[in-house]
């Protein structure tokens, strides 16, 4: 009801699609009803971006957001969650930052290793189709990231096996 | 549904009891390997490693095929059913971030509508 008296038409609900396209690559798509200059700037101004970036319903929410969106500028995304005794940090800088078509940055709350992501604004009759590549360093470090279950979206029984899973793993590596 | 993932739960951590279980699990995770392969590597017989390959792949854990007179092992289906599990997981998150910055490019094209017109654009 509401939103039929705020919005205009309501669009046809556009799709978001998730896909592991390679060993050490996950690709995320979806197009917006925008010209890319306008998708690009909420990706880019960090009051902007804690609009969207911690949805309500995975019981995340934003302590604090910094983003110094320019080639070598540092960005850290601080979170609380129910579930997590210490807030959790998200940091890394961003490699490229061409307007209103390309992002790349890094992730490094992992330490060394982590992904590098790239998110890509495309243009096309007025809509805007984005596409975000997270490239992780190896197979491993994929496979890891799965197995952590940290996407929120996990059942719990399976996020402990999954830690179990990730202890032996680690363990067995260690002992090499 | 949770009841259903206990129950699993359960028949996956018996089967993780062992360490040997434990160890042939890391080692596929590196690469398949047939049983001849797991039973030299644990210095153990064929029909002990064959009985330890059969409760992983009970729990799901671990999948054989044969080809030829060689059973090759590889982690189980349980493993790929947890990454298509952990990628729509990852697929829902950014689905629900993306309907909230539906709404802020909603507010931004309108904005830019109105301060168009006060320039007189």
């Amino acid at each position: 009801m509401d939103a039929r008296m705020e919005s205009e038409p309501t669009p046809v609900k556009n799709l978001t699609t998730a896909e592991r396209k390679s060993e050490r690559e996950l690709v995320v798509t979806r197009t917006f009803n925008a010209p890319a200059r306008i998708v690009f700037e909420a990706w880019t101004q960090p009051e902007l971006l804690k609009r969207w970036w911690a949805p309500k319903g995975f019981g995340i929410s934003f302590l604090s957001c910094e983003a110094d969106v320019r080639v070598g500028g540092k960005y850290r995304f601080v979170f609380s969650h129910p579930a997590a005794p210490q807030p959790m940090a998200f940091f890394g800088k961003y490699l490229e930052v061409i307007p209103h078509s390309r992002l790349v940055w890094t992730n490094e709350e992992g330490g060394e290793g982590g992904q590098v992501t790239t998110v890509t604004f495309e243009e096309k009759g007025g809509k805007t189709l984005l596409v975000m590549r997270d490239l992780y360093p190896s197979k491993e470090a994929l496979d890891e990231a799965i197995a952590s279950g940290s996407t929120g979206g996990m059942d719990e029984t399976f996020e402990q096996l999954d830690e179990l899973l990730v202890a032996l793993g680690a363990s067995g590596k260690s002992s090499q | 549904m949770v009841q259903y993932s206990v129950a699993r739960l359960d028949v996956s951590f018996a089967a993780l009891s062992d360490p040997t279980r434990r160890g042939v699990l890391t080692q596929l995770g590196r690469a398949d390997a047939s049983i001849t392969d797991l039973a030299e590597k644990f210095h153990m017989t064929l029909t002990g490693m064959k009985k330890h390959v059969g409760v992983l792949e009970q729990a799901g854990l671990v999948a054989t095929e044969k080809v030829g007179r060689v059973r090759t092992c590889k982690l189980g289906p349980r493993r790929l059913e947890e990454e298509t599990a952990w990628i729509e997981g990852y697929r829902q998150l950014w689905a629900s971030r993306f309907e909230e910055l539906d709404k802020v490019v909603e507010e931004l094209k309108r904005k830019e509508k109105i301060d168009g017109r006060k320039n007189g654009k």
